[in-house]
């Protein structure tokens, strides 16, 4: 796609914007609509659309395939290790935010933050990891 | 003002459906399922399930968009005329589309407070957030930290997910090179 200019500047354009609303709907997610899943969705819809104008070598320069295939179980291993504190410091159940903090209100959105970033990391790799698989194909 | 909007965006959601059924060209399929989530979206949207709406939005109408069409990459995007007549098809959707209806004569009318479902748990979930003075977006506290461990299980639903697919996909190609190998062997 050597000449579609108007294609490369307009995603040029639009991927910090894109980068910074996915960044946005995670760190907002407890104020506005939200949260890990979407952002995550969105997170990988950007490096998507990097790869469909740029081609998918391009993006796998930023985003190699080992990395993503380690980001799928890491997301899942930060929401279970959360969950851990509160066990060994004895001073609650699993997934008990109440360690992350002295206030309730305080330590129940580090928790929440906690969560969602490993729901970030696992769904966005996720995502990309399906693209990745389909667009190889194609080059059989 | 509402049932006006409501109005137009379902009328558009049976159009667009109706043209879906009709459709031949499968590429023409995608970007109407695509133009049906934002529909469905902005659907969420009047009724203020913005998180839903988001979701929607990102995941139908983004990310299943992508990859339906590279899959007609690889498959082509011409539907073959149907080998058999519509009829059993269509007696199935009729069945399934009038029991439905008939469903929805024992719901509670939209939009009650007494419904069941807003008498289960959400009452203890909404003034436990107030009582606490959590952030205002419910939905969020209840995802991350009233219902915790149901989103773990979303979390390794959606790990397992990536794995199948990943296997399914990268797996059959490592298989090919190994036939290609042991053909230039022989």
């Amino acid at each position: 796609m050597k000449l579609d200019l108007i294609l490369r500047v307009g995603a040029k354009l639009l991927l910090p914007f894109m980068l910074i609303f996915a960044l946005y709907v995670h760190f907002h997610g407890d104020y506005g609509p939200g949260g890990g899943f979407q952002a995550g969705v969105i997170l990988a819809a950007a490096i998507i659309l990097y790869a469909i104008i740029f081609g998918i070598d391009a993006a796998r320069r930023i985003v190699p395939q080992t990395l993503v295939e380690r980001m799928i179980p890491l997301g899942v291993m930060i929401f279970a290790a959360a969950g851990l504190p509160a066990m060994l410091m004895g001073r609650g159940r699993y997934l008990d935010y109440s360690v992350y903090g002295s206030d309730f209100l305080h330590a129940h959105e580090w928790g929440i933050l906690l969560v969602e970033t490993g729901v970030i990391v696992t769904v966005s790799s996720t995502m990309l990891a399906i693209f990745y698989a389909f667009a190889d194909r194609g080059r059989r | 003002m509402i049932t006006l909007i409501q109005g137009v965006l379902l009328t558009l959601l049976a159009a667009v459906t109706i043209a879906i059924v009709r459709q031949r060209n499968l590429f023409g399929v995608v970007i109407l399922a695509g133009i049906y989530s934002f529909l469905m979206a902005s659907v969420m949207m009047v009724l203020d399930a913005v998180d839903v709406a988001l979701t929607e939005a990102s995941v139908g109408a983004g990310i299943s968009t992508v990859v339906l069409l590279a899959t007609l990459f690889l498959t082509g995007s011409r539907e073959y005329p149907p080998v058999h007549t519509a009829l059993l098809p269509l007696f199935v959707a009729g069945v399934t589309g009038a029991a439905l209806i008939w469903g929805t004569n024992q719901l509670p009318p939209f939009g009650t407070q007494d419904a069941p479902m807003h008498k289960h748990v959400a009452p203890d979930y909404i003034s436990a957030s107030a009582e606490h003075r959590m952030p205002p977006n419910v939905v969020t506290a209840v995802l991350g930290d009233f219902r915790g461990y149901d989103t773990l299980g979303e979390t390794v639903v959606i790990f397992t997910g990536g794995i199948g697919v990943m296997l399914l996909l990268r797996g059959r190609r490592k298989r090919l090179k190994d036939d290609e190998r042991e053909e230039t062997a022989a």
